[in-house]
């Protein structure tokens, strides 16, 4: 296969990536790692006539600890993320998603700013962003940085409040609290499939009550999906298998998934609810509370 | 039609330079401008793993690269593993396990295995299922596969193993 022609430019620093996009706006494309990229050119789904390949600039790649958050530089490919200390360490959360996806092969050239960025509904990334209420940083030629929440960041299929002119720069992930257990769990048809569904989870436990509750979908709406109403049913509860199963109830509540020839969108609502109780329990079994 | 672009890299050792249009891919470049032939192409969007090469030492799949992402990076493919016509470990292994049939997956597999092996001599079944999941073989059944690279890892380690051919180290990234 052949993909459509374009110019490439492999700029080296990123005011001159900035230019460039601003030059070629709505035209050009960036590359990171080009795991989603490149198929979608392969299959001519996209037909930028501009590339602009960040795999030279400079400044994208840093990951390091700080004042309680971890900042991802958007280039770390997704296998060093996957086998950083600093992550496993103050990340757990992303540290156990990140092997689930795609193979090895793949998280080698993919990027964690590429997966943000691409914003495929069923992605891990995502919804660990969301779980964990990051915060992307981007920035423009014209309008300088910005720091976008999780929240208001993904915005629909494949569509974040990035700009075309934007480059996403670096997430901001909240470190690990203490008495803080987080699990992620997934549902795919073969290993290293993009999850049907998957549910991230952050528990936080004080005094045997749940303080507070995050949970996060991927692959039923979208965009990733949290589930206000399904927290709010796990606060001030007991650690309980009744509080894990009603609020896993309430996280599969409306939802109106997609139905298609992986799975109809009833079987998806059924996996939101187990997956989601999967991950409940498996966080506070990380706490040392069992329900 | 896009300007060619000049790509400088090292592709099993040897330092090659080629022009090529930017939105051809590495498979593309290695295939037809490098005439190397050997690592195949089956789906050519990043699903099957038969085009995996290592670049730097880490596989990657060449289907889904640019060549001129390449530009500077040390590549090895299928055709870098044997020295003077020998089969290297890995191969005398995947030979005895009887782990081809047609052989059209099989330099991905060999590829992926070489990475696996060079980060983890000493592999279980579950991490060379894990790590080989993203290779199809539409022959084999896999179980030859995983147990000419369990193989290979034996006889690597077995220090009365005659070792033959390259190491099965890739080289460091320049
Ligand atoms: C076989 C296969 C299986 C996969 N399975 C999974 C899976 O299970 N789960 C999963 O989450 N992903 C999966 N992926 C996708 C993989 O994770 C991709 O690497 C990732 O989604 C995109 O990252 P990338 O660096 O390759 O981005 P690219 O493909 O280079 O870019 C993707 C998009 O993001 C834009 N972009 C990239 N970087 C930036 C930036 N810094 N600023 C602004 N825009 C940017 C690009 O312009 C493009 O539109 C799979 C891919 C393949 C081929
Ligand atoms: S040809 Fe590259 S993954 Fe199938
Ligand atoms: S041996 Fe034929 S596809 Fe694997």
């Amino acid at each position: 296969m052949k993909l459509p022609p374009f110019a490439y430019f492999a700029p080296s620093t990123l005011e001159e990536t900035l230019a460039l996009l601003r030059e070629h706006g709505d035209e050009s494309k960036l590359l990171a790692g080009g795991q989603s990229l490149v198929p979608l050119l392969a299959l001519r789904l996209a037909r930028p006539s501009v590339l602009v390949d960040l795999g030279h600039v400079a400044g994208l790649d840093h990951l390091a600890a700080g004042e309680g958050s971890v900042t991802i530089g958007a280039m770390v490919t997704e296998r060093r993320a996957e086998r950083s200390e600093v992550v496993g360490a103050q990340l757990p959360l992303l540290a156990e998603a990140m092997p689930l996806i795609g193979h090895q092969a793949i998280r080698n050239r993919g990027t964690v700013g590429g997966s943000i960025a691409h914003a495929d509904p069923s992605a891990e990334l995502p919804a660990v962003a969301v779980a964990l209420e990051a915060e992307m940083v981007a920035e423009s030629a014209q309008r300088g940085r910005r720091t976008i929440p999780a929240e208001s960041f993904f915005q629909g299929f494949f569509t974040t409040a990035l700009e075309p002119d934007e480059v996403l720069v670096e997430l901001r992930l909240p470190a690990g609290e203490s008495r803080t257990g987080v699990a992620f769990e997934e549902a795919a048809r073969r290993h290293g499939d993009f999850a049907m569904v998957g549910a991230a989870v952050v528990l936080r436990v004080e005094s045997d009550r749940i303080a507070d509750a995050r949970i996060a979908l991927a692959g039923v709406a979208d965009t990733p999906l949290r589930r206000p109403e399904a927290e709010r049913a796990l606060r001030g509860e007991e650690v309980t298998a009744e509080a894990f199963e009603d609020a896993a109830t309430a996280a599969a509540r409306d939802l109106s998934p997609p139905s298609d020839l992986h799975g109809t969108a009833a079987y998806r609502r059924h996996l939101a609810r187990v997956l989601v109780r999967r991950a409940l329990v498996r966080a506070a079994q990380r706490l040392g509370v069992s329900p | 039609m896009s300007d060619v672009v000049e790509v400088s890299f090292t592709v099993n050792g040897v330092a090659r330079s080629v022009s090529v249009e930017p939105r051809k891919t590495l498979a593309d470049v290695l295939r037809e401008d490098l005439g190397l032939t050997g690592t195949h192409l089956g789906c050519e969007h990043g699903v099957c793993g038969a085009c995996t090469v290592l670049v730097n030492g880490s596989s990657a799949r060449s289907c889904l690269m640019l060549g001129v992402q390449a530009h500077g990076a040390e590549i090895t493919t299928i055709e870098g593993l044997s020295v003077d016509g020998e089969l290297n470990t890995l191969q005398q292994a995947m030979w005895e396990s009887h782990g081809f049939q047609c052989g059209f997956c099989t330099p991905g597999f060999l590829m992926q295995i070489t990475a696996l092996l060079a980060e983890e001599p000493n592999p279980t079944e579950a991490q060379v299922r894990e790590v080989l999941s993203g290779n199809l073989c539409r022959c084999t059944g896999y179980q030859t596969i995983v147990e000419g690279a369990l193989r290979a890892a034996a006889s690597a380690r077995s220090a009365t193993a005659t070792v033959r051919g390259s190491d099965l180290a890739p080289k460091e990234p320049a």
